[in-house]
């Protein structure tokens, strides 16, 4: 670990790390994804002058699953209706009804979820001549010490909040107990994951999906950088 | 009206006696349960229905608080159907068939247009399909799901309706007994309740986020006032009694906050009250009755050496 790269301990009750190929019943990835790493990262500290790339992800507890229905809605809210009320200067009929527009959905999520997320940043294109990488590694340190954020962070969807603290450099990792070192995460052998999603390409037109080949090995995922050619488009 | 200034985290913390307060719709409307623990669970999203219907109770569709993701259909919509058939040689708005916002501008009109209006899409945002970035509003108030403090115990009831739906079934009892003849036409149904519950919430409100929505002071007042009173117009056959029992609000100086959520909702701590001690919730706690009432619990506040900025407010 060099000296700009920062570690963030994260927590939670439930995690939801949807796989886009089962988002209806949504059924969430065995770990993190550094799409989801990155935003927990983003809702501490971000401006457009940096850009996060996620190293390593340490799985600090079992994988757990759970299966939660819910009632939800079937449809999101539409510009035409709304640029048309905004038109009338009357908001008659801009309401979604939800008892005739329930849809129940399961998720499968992960409980008690538990990772160390290893990232560091890149400066981008915007960033001003007061922009170093020096600075933003202080205030993100800074943030994460005191509990400071933008938003609170969430593992994988908004319901599911994470609870966060700076593991400080020199520092050792928070400690997984002896019986959490199974197969499961990659102890003894690696384990295969399978193609994870690594994040969506905001920049490209379509913004498509890119993935990577997740291996869990002793409990850390390594995430390959961008531009590798793990990175599969 | 301006935005607020500072975060807020808070800690909701309500009780369900004879009631089921969130049904699971997996498990045949059984109160949602944690399958490992046991441990009684409340999705968000139940609560902030509850806190959209008090919003819209208390308001009434007062300018500014209309709600977006209504329940039920409005009557007032009906009224309006019916003039709109009587007259349509009014304005036809359904003429147009798909319309995505021109470009970002347009997307921010529309985007602030709809914060400004409705209190749930200031509040909790809403998704948008504008087409520019999933024209997404983030809300500035996220909830977890609540949970009970101690494993909670479902138990069915069956109860009877001393009537048939249909003359098919009428006639089902009719075959299935001759000696009471007031059993011909009956039907039975369930109830799952829980018998008590005590469950807690945690929920954050962004700052940041609030000045994207203009989610004002006053609403943080109107929300607050909604988290402590929604039960109260709630009530139905399966609910049983449900009530806001602690509302607890971290209120932080800063935009960004100045303490970890997690460090301050420690500070709320909830023991089980047994010939008027606390104790610990552990284990041995199942040697003694179960909790049946709120005064079964004790809930400490501990307010020393609050991190610098911090203020506890306790609306309840």
């Amino acid at each position: 670990m060099s000296l700009l790269s920062i570690r963030l301990h994260v927590w939670g009750r439930y995690a939801l790390f949807t796989r886009p190929e089962l988002k209806v019943e949504r059924v969430s990835y065995d770990v993190m994804t550094p799409s989801a790493a990155r935003g927990i990262l983003e809702a501490i500290h971000w401006k457009p002058a940096i850009r996060w790339v996620i190293q390593r992800i340490h799985v600090l507890q079992p994988i757990r699953f759970q299966s939660i229905r819910r009632n939800e809605v079937g449809h999101k809210a539409s510009a035409s209706n709304i640029s048309r009320a905004m038109k009338r200067g009357d908001l008659a009929g801009l309401q979604l009804l939800v008892d005739e527009d329930r849809q129940q959905r399961a998720a499968s999520v992960l409980t008690n979820p538990a990772y160390v997320i290893e990232a560091r940043f890149e400066m981008t294109s915007r960033a001003g001549p007061t922009d170093s990488v020096g600075k933003h590694l202080d205030m993100f340190n800074r943030r994460a010490a005191r509990g400071q954020c933008f938003n609170q962070p969430c593992l994988g969807t908004r319901e599911f909040s994470a609870g966060f603290e700076l593991v400080k450099p020199g520092e050792p990792l928070p400690a997984r107990s002896p019986e959490v070192e199974t197969a499961e995460l990659g102890f003894g052998a690696p384990r295969d994951l399978g193609l994870m999603l690594w994040d969506i390409d905001h920049a490209a037109p379509g913004r498509p999906s890119l993935f990577f080949r997740a291996r869990l090995e002793s409990g850390i995922l390594e995430v390959p950088p961008p531009g590798s050619d793990e990175v599969l488009r | 009206m301006s935005a607020l200034t500072r975060r807020h985290d808070f800690v909701l913390i309500f009780d369900v006696s004879n009631g089921n307060p969130n049904g699971d719709p997996d498990a045949g409307n059984l109160p949602r349960l944690d399958p490992q623990t046991n441990h009684g669970l409340v999705s968000d999203v139940s609560l902030k229905r509850k806190i959209r219907n008090y919003v819209e109770l208390a308001k009434g569709g007062e300018a500014g608080f209309h709600i977006y993701v209504e329940e039920g259909a409005i009557l007032n919509e009906k009224h309006r159907q019916a003039y709109t058939a009587l007259r349509p040689d009014d304005e036809k708005a359904g003429a147009v068939k798909k319309l995505n916002p021109k470009d970002d501008r347009e997307a921010v009109a529309l985007r602030d247009f709809m914060c400004a209006n409705f209190f749930d899409v200031r509040t909790f945002g809403a998704v948008m399909s504008t087409g520019i970035n999933c024209g997404q509003v983030k809300g500035p108030v996220q909830m977890t799901f609540a949970s009970s403090v101690e494993p909670i115990l479902p138990v069915e009831i069956t109860v009877t309706r001393m009537a048939a739906t249909n003359e098919a079934e009428k006639k089902k009892g009719e075959e299935g007994s001759d000696e009471d003849a007031r059993a011909d036409n009956r039907t039975m149904g369930r109830k799952h309740i829980v018998p008590y519950g005590l469950y807690v919430a945690h929920g954050f409100i962004s700052a940041k986020f609030a000045e994207r929505t203009g989610f004002g002071e006053g609403d943080l007042e109107l929300l607050f006032e909604a988290l402590t009173n929604m039960f109260e117009h709630d009530r139905s056959a399966a609910r049983g009694e449900m009530t806001t029992r602690k509302l607890i609000v971290f209120r932080h100086e800063s935009a960004l906050g100045n303490a970890p959520a997690h460090k301050l909702f420690e500070r709320v701590r909830i023991d089980r009250s047994i010939g008027g001690e606390p104790h610990e919730i552990d284990d041995r706690i199942g040697n003694y009755a179960p909790a049946r009432k709120f005064s079964d619990y004790v809930v400490t506040l501990d307010r020393d050496d609050l991190p610098n900025g911090v203020e506890i407010v306790e609306l309840m």
